[in-house]
């Protein structure tokens, strides 16, 4: 048996830069009701949503990310071309073959960067931290670029009342790399696959190769619908609050904090009553500034929590070096949390 | 001990005021969650988490949309309580 000679990187890792890229279209709850029977006071009691952002023909999940990325290592102060490692978190990226992030890592200028996408709902942006934290660590990529991006608005059902309001599109994007000092926290992250039933796609995309159409849902006209995100309000709603809270709980208590010692709190925009619920449920004190980006820019899955990162920083009322829980949770179920330093 | 159908109600209404901000007196046996009472299915769903440490009962999911009323509600926790 030979000895393997280990690599050592940096002692501790940090988010050294965001950005984030919301579309250009804006669009109302008005538009909502022209395909669904509800009202603009019902969707925002139910959801805190007024707008959200809906990607054009040229906005897709790349262009979304390269502009995200673009600004987040300009933010960090870096050179593309130390970027050792790009890691994308997204569901709705339609060609799945090659991973999206290795067109991104190329035409962000990096040095053949490793490049992967990753798939955890909701709670990407968590995972892909967690993964760049490592790499920074363990001295395989000195900066390791994290990017959640959507284009939820591909897989809406615009005919269901339950949800034809919530999605948005966009995309976030950290930069991680070293540090003397921790200031990403441990993660606190599992999965519960015994619910994946509550939030999921409503058909896989092979039911469409198999030509039974007799199984695909159709729409008010007959037509074949494409897939949609589909979720049971209820459930994953008592889950995200009560079961959640007690994860964020657990990511305070592994970072050794309290929630005294908090400066902001970024939970994953999937609706602002799961928002205030776990604000109520884990007892935040009043000098919390708590992320609400959920009204203007809609649930964005794994785009959401480096979004409000950046919205928060850019309007001041969050700032550099202020302590933060951010908490990403969802289809799966999956979930992550972890105390951060903010850049 | 068990709780009495009265406590059960008296309890309800202290979720409800605390969650929907309604007066405890209005929360009464016949009173629909959603038509009378502001509470909607998110909010519901506070109501029966709050429900279930009060009376040491579990109410899953499933039996959650049956609870229409107060009286639906004070039944289910009688039936099921620890």
């Amino acid at each position: 048996m030979s000895k393997i000679k280990a690599r050592k990187g940096a002692p501790y890792a940090r988010i050294l830069g965001v950005g984030g890229y919301r579309p250009t279209r804006v669009v109302p709850n008005e538009v909502i009701l022209e395909t669904i029977d509800s009202s603009d006071e019902w969707i925002r009691s139910r959801s805190g949503i007024e707008t959200r952002h809906w990607a054009n023909d040229e906005e897709t999940v790349a262009a979304m990310s390269i502009e995200a990325s673009g600004k987040a290592i300009a933010d960090a102060g870096i050179r593309a071309e130390q970027i050792g490692a790009v890691v994308v978190s997204t569901v709705s990226h339609f060609s799945q073959t090659p991973a999206v992030a290795t067109e991104i890592a190329d035409k962000l200028g990096t040095d053949k960067a490793a490049a992967f996408d990753i798939s955890a709902g909701c709670a990407g942006f968590g995972y892909g931290l967690t993964l760049a934290k490592g790499m920074v660590v363990e001295g395989s990529a000195e900066y390791a670029l994290v990017i959640g991006v959507e284009r939820l608005s591909d897989l809406t059902d615009l005919e269901d009342r339950a949800t034809a309001f919530l999605f948005g599109d966009g995309a976030g994007a950290v930069v991680v790399g070293p540090s003397e000092e921790p200031h990403i926290g441990p993660t606190v992250w599992g999965s519960e696959g015994d619910k994946s039933e509550t939030i999921k796609q409503t058909v896989p995309w092979n039911q469409f190769r198999l030509g039974d159409v007799s199984k695909l849902p159709l729409d008010s006209e007959g037509n074949v619908k494409f897939p949609a995100i589909t979720q049971e309000g209820q459930a994953v709603f008592r889950w995200a609050v009560f079961e959640m809270a007690k994860v964020a709980q657990q990511a305070l208590d592994a970072a050794g904090i309290t929630s005294d010692d908090l400066d902001v709190f970024i939970p994953h925009q999937a609706n602002v009553r799961i928002i205030d619920s776990m604000v109520k449920t884990l007892k935040l004190p009043e000098h919390v500034t708590v992320a609400r980006d959920i009204r203007t820019t809609g649930n964005t899955s794994a785009a959401s929590i480096p979004l409000a990162m950046e919205r928060l920083l850019a309007t001041g009322e969050a700032k550099s070096g202020d302590t933060a829980l951010v908490i990403g949770f969802g289809a799966g179920l999956v979930y992550a949390a972890t105390v951060v330093t903010l850049p | 001990m068990a709780a009495t159908q009265e406590e059960i109600v008296a309890g309800l209404a202290d979720i409800v005021n605390e969650i929907a901000g309604i007066p405890v007196e209005d929360v009464q046996l016949d009173k629909s969650f959603t038509d009378d009472l502001d509470v909607d299915s998110l909010s519901m769903v506070e109501v029966v988490v709050a429900a279930e440490e009060r009376f040491d009962v579990k109410i899953p999911d499933d039996d959650v949309k049956n609870l229409k009323t107060v009286g639906d509600a004070t039944e289910y926790i009688l039936k099921h309580q620890g």
